[in-house]
C-alpha cells in the first residue's frame, strides 16, 4: 500500500470539526441529562441531538474520504504493538462515532420523541415507543459515550506523547501550524 | 312470573332500562393526546378512564354521555415526564384527579359522522367544546372515534416556565376511541 506524505486538507478539517463537536457534545450531554425537567432541558436536548446527527454525518463522510485517501504511514520507530494499538483505537473511534449518535437516535425513538434535525428535517423512527427498549438504549448510549471519552483521551495522550516524547511529526501532520518551517 | 327472584328482576332492570346505559370495553378503547415539543409531535395516553353512554343511533339527539379520565394513569413514555405531568404546574392530579367531559348534545351530520358538544373540565376549569366523531359497527361493538384540539393554557396545564409555548405548544390534540356494546 502506498502511503501519502501527509493528510489531505479535507481530512484535517474533518478531524478538527469532528473533534470540536464531539468533545463539546459529550460534556453538553452529561450536563443536560442531570438537569431537572424544564423547557430549557427540552431545548438543550434537541440541540444535543442535532449536534449528534451532524457528528454522524461528518464521521461517515470522513470514513468515506479515508477509503479513497489513505492516511500517511506511522513513524518507522513505532513498535509492532504500538501500531496495532493505534490501528485498533482508530477503528474503535470510528465505530463509536457512529454508534453514539445511532443509539441516541434509537433511544429518542423508543422514548417516543422523534429526532427532527434542526427542527426541520424529521428523521424516521426505526423503533416504536417502548419503555424496555428505551431503558436499554439509554444505558447503551451512556456507556458508548463513556468509552468514547476514554478512547479520545487516550488518542490525545498518544498524540502528545508522539510530539513531546518521541519528537516525531505525528501530531504536526494533523496540526500543520506545528510543523517546523525548516521542513 | 311471580317466582322470579328479586335479584334476577333487578338484573333485568339494569340490563334493559328505558334508555340503556352502555359501559365501554376498555381493552378496545383509548384516550390519546399529542403534544408538540420543540416542534416534534409526542404522543401519550391515559390508561384508565370510564364512561357511561346512552346512545341510540336512531335517536342521536337523545344521547347522554359522560366520560371520566383518571389523570394519574398518564402514560408518557418515560417516568420523568409522567412525574412532571402529575405535578401542580401541569395536571395537579393530587387536587384534580379526574378530567370530565359531559356531552350536552349530539348532532348527526350524515354518513356515520357526528358532532358532540359538551363541557370539558380539567384542573378546575370548564370549557365548552365540540368534538367531531365517527361511528362504525364492528361485530358486537360500536366504535366511536374522533379527535379535537384543546388549548392547554386555557386549563392552566403547564404553568410557570412551562407556559412557554415555543418549547411545548399550546395546542394539544386529544384522540379518542370508545368501543361500546351494541
Amino acid at each position: 500500500m502506498t502511503s501519502p506524505a501527509g493528510y489531505t486538507r479535507t481530512a484535517i478539517a474533518l478531524h478538527w470539526v469532528l473533534a470540536a463537536l464531539i468533545v463539546f457534545n459529550l460534556g453538553f450531554g452529561l450536563y443536560t441529562v442531570d438537569l431537572p425537567l424544564s423547557p430549557q432541558k427540552l431545548k438543550l436536548f434537541s440541540w444535543h441531538k442535532w449536534i449528534g446527527v451532524t457528528v454522524f454525518a461528518l464521521a461517515a463522510a470522513r470514513l468515506l474520504w479515508r477509503l479513497g485517501h489513505p492516511p500517511p504511514s506511522l513513524p518507522d520507530a513505532m513498535k509492532g504493538w504500538e501500531r496495532r494499538l493505534a490501528g485498533g483505537a482508530h477503528a474503535l473511534l470510528y465505530v463509536l462515532f457512529l454508534a453514539a449518535p445511532l443509539t441516541g437516535w434509537l433511544f429518542s425513538s423508543a422514548a417516543g420523541f422523534q429526532t427532527v434535525y434542526l427542527g426541520l428535517v424529521p428523521i424516521p423512527d426505526l423503533l416504536e415507543k417502548n419503555r424496555e427498549a428505551a431503558d436499554v438504549l439509554r444505558f447503551s448510549h451512556r456507556w458508548i459515550n463513556y468509552t468514547m471519552a476514554a478512547v479520545i483521551a487516550g488518542h490525545a495522550f498518544a498524540a502528545l506523547k508522539h510530539h513531546f516524547v518521541d519528537r516525531d511529526d505525528v501530531l504536526a501532520r494533523m496540526l500543520p501550524f506545528l510543523r517546523p518551517r525548516t521542513r | 312470573m311471580n317466582w322470579l327472584p328479586p335479584a334476577a328482576l333487578a338484573a333485568l332492570l339494569v340490563a334493559f332500562p328505558a334508555q340503556a346505559q352502555q359501559k365501554i370495553v376498555p381493552a378496545q378503547s383509548s384516550i390519546k393526546f399529542v403534544t408538540k415539543q420543540m416542534g416534534v409531535a409526542v404522543e401519550g395516553q391515559f390508561r384508565r378512564f370510564d364512561a357511561s353512554v346512552a346512545f341510540d343511533p336512531a335517536k342521536p339527539e337523545a344521547t347522554k354521555a359522560e366520560f371520566e379520565v383518571d389523570l394519574a394513569s398518564i402514560d408518557f413514555g418515560h417516568a420523568e415526564a409522567e412525574t412532571e405531568a402529575k405535578r401542580k404546574g401541569w395536571l395537579d392530579v393530587a387536587s384534580f384527579p379526574k378530567a370530565r367531559f359531559v356531552a350536552a348534545e349530539v348532532k348527526p351530520l350524515g354518513g356515520g359522522k357526528y358532532h358532540a358538544r359538551g363541557t370539558l373540565s380539567i384542573k378546575g376549569s370548564s370549557r365548552e367544546l365540540t368534538a367531531p366523531f365517527t361511528l362504525a359497527e364492528s361485530g358486537a361493538l360500536r366504535i366511536v372515534e374522533g379527535q379535537f384540539p384543546l388549548k392547554r393554557l386555557q386549563y392552566r396545564i403547564g404553568e410557570g416556565a412551562w407556559s412557554d409555548t415555543d418549547t411545548v405548544a399550546d395546542e394539544v390534540v386529544v384522540k379518542f376511541r370508545f368501543a361500546l356494546p351494541r
